[in-house]
């Protein structure tokens, strides 16, 4: 079966510093999955290199088989190939509703039209509302994104690139910052998510990865370091070493 | 938000002008200045307050508006009305041409790019001067009356209805862009380039189509100069011109479109009583004015109506 996205020998350099460093990786359709790793280890500069936000020195990105390397973001996205950020990337002063349904427009090319009013467009507008109501955000629909708490921003983050109606959606530690309560509802609405989209998260709370991911790769350096089920990868002494040892010790 | 406020002052603004016509008939040309600076304050607030982006040469394309209507009389466009559709999409089409080269790049490439614009057209306008009368400027176009109907008496009356029902279709078709799908994508740009970039949009093509939009309303302004004063000259593509269009909207409230407009009249009246009152010393004054009122009103005149507003509702 062709992978739903695929890295081949991705590579991304910042000057001589080598921050990932010939990654492969196969996502299978449907899969939810990990990618773990210590502070630094890369992970979100392999989003970046995946999703279009920076170019890959070297390597492949394929998407459904599709060469995508020399696609530029937008291009990606609308190919179904969506990502949320470690750190918001808003429309502040807009509303959740506005933010969600600008969304909705860019996907339908909707956004060309200046001779029409937005607010006069009910399907986009309920469209963006179910998607609002899956993050449970739907009484602050009509409130600016700046006045939400940060777990609620967190949502937006996630309601934005469902309205792109991805096939592969990356999520780059969708609950950071957010008290370890709150995190676990988060995750609870991603698993909710049709079991045909593509997830790949990054996270740090290893509670919440064993608990919803069905494969892990584990970054270490900018390199994989190994991959494989929530069991293998949690046996494996060589993780336990780099990651949950240093965890562990960090929490006794 | 800004959007319903800005519909709210559209009658506001309507009934201030009728108002200014009926009492100070002497002023009419003064008003219709102002009316003027408003439609180019506007072109130019498409692209500061609600793409997000900056221009040091905008006064390029209201001067092509102005210079279209005088050389394309000579062609036998001659019906103001005509020349004004002319005149916009001429400024249009050059605004479009020139885009790909402002959509890339930062504010500060930008500022330079802009600015260099405003200045190779300047210089074009000045070496031309078959077509343009050079640093002379040009008075001898041909205009016939206003819809075959109304000359442009002195009094200057047709001009104040001509400056102010284009002034009007400008403010309205700003309202309908900047409440459009197109519209939000703008704001999205202004707030997070990274954002829309991530939700598939086109960046550079939303740009293009805004500095295309600003690019034919600031033509209009110019083309309404040119047939109300009768003369087009270098000055109306000149940096100065560019540089009071940034002071005037952010004076008013960048973003804002009933703020730009008081923002004109503001400046256009403060401008007109310092330079009358000392015509050695004005340039200074209006500096301070400025100074003082950008730092002491955050969001411009919208701005401290905004929060006027909001403290009268406690
Ligand atoms: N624009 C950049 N220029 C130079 N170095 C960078 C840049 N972005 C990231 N790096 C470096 O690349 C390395 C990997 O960073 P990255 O953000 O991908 O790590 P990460 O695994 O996501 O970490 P975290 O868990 O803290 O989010 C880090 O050492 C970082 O300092
Ligand atoms: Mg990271």
């Amino acid at each position: 079966m062709t992978a739903a996205l695929e890295s081949r020998n991705l590579a991304v350099r910042y000057g001589h510093f080598s921050a990932v460093g010939g990654v492969d990786l196969a996502i299978a359709p449907g899969a939810r999955h990990a990618l773990i790793g210590p502070n630094g280890a890369g992970k979100t500069t392999l989003v970046h290199a995946l999703t279009g936000n920076v170019a890959a020195t070297a390597g492949s990105v394929h998407l459904d088989g599709e060469d995508i390397t020399h696609l530029a973001q937008p291009a990606r996205v609308r190919k179904g190939l969506a990502r949320t950020f470690q750190i918001n990337q808003l429309f502040r002063s807009q509303t959740v509703l506005e933010n969600v349904l600008l969304a909705v427009f860019e996907r339908q090319r909707a956004t060309r039209a200046f001779w029409r009013s937005a607010t006069g467009d009910r399907r986009a507008i309920a469209e963006a509302r179910e998607h609002i109501a899956l993050v449970n955000l739907a009484s602050l629909a009509d409130q600016p994104v700046h006045r939400l708490a940060y777990g609620q921003q967190r949502m937006v983050e996630i309601a934005i690139a469902l309205a792109t109606r991805p096939r592969v959606l990356i999520l780059d530690e969708p609950a950071a910052g957010v008290p370890t309560t709150e995190s676990a509802v988060i995750f609870e609405r991603l698993e909710a998510l049709p079991r045909e989209m593509t997830l790949i998260f990054v996270e740090h709370d290893m509670n919440l990865v064993f608990r919803f991911a069905e494969r892990i790769t584990v970054l270490v350096a900018g390199k994989v370091l190994t991959e494989g089920t929530p069991a293998e990868i949690s046996a494996d002494e060589r993780v336990r070493e780099v990651y949950l040892g240093r965890r562990g010790h960090h929490a006794a | 938000m800004k959007a319903r406020t800005a519909t709210r002052f559209a009658p506001v603004l309507l009934l201030a002008a009728i108002a200014s016509y009926v009492l100070f008939p002497d002023y009419l040309a003064l008003i219709t200045q102002i009316m003027i600076l408003a439609i180019f304050a506007l072109s130019y607030d498409l692209l500061q307050g609600h793409t997000g982006i900056v221009s040091l040469g905008h006064a390029a394309f209201f001067g092509l508006g102005a210079y279209s209507v005088a050389i394309l009389s000579r062609f036998g466009v001659t019906e103001p009305v005509l020349g004004l559709f002319a005149a916009g999409a001429v400024s249009a089409v050059v605004a479009l041409v020139l885009s790909p080269i402002v959509a890339r790049g930062n504010d500060l490439t930008r500022l330079l790019i802009t600015l260099g614009i405003g200045s190779l057209l300047y210089e074009a306008a000045n070496r031309a001067r078959a077509w343009t009368g050079g640093a002379d400027g040009l008075s001898d176009f041909a205009l016939s009356p206003l819809l075959g109907v109304f000359e442009f008496d002195f009094l200057g009356r047709t001009a104040f209805f001509y400056s102010f029902a284009v002034l009007a279709l400008v403010y309205a078709c700003l309202l309908r862009i900047t409440t459009s799908p197109f519209g939000l994508a703008l704001a999205g740009i202004r707030e997070n380039t990274t954002r829309m970039r991530a939700i598939g949009a086109p960046t550079a093509r939303h740009i293009a189509v805004s500095y295309m939009l600003s690019g034919a309303i600031a033509g209009l302004g110019g083309a309404v100069l040119a047939q109300t004063s009768h003369f087009v000259s270098l000055d109306m593509l000149g940096f100065d011109r560019s540089a009071e269009v940034m002071m005037v909207a952010t004076l008013g409230g960048t973003g804002t479109l009933h703020g730009v407009v008081i923002g004109a009249a503001g400046f256009g009246y403060v401008k007109d009583a310092l330079s009358t009152l000392s015509p050695k010393y004005w340039h200074l004054a209006l500096g301070i004015v400025l100074m003082a009122s950008v730092l002491l009103m955050k969001g411009g005149i919208a701005g401290a109506l905004a929060r006027l507003a909001a403290w009268r509702k406690r």
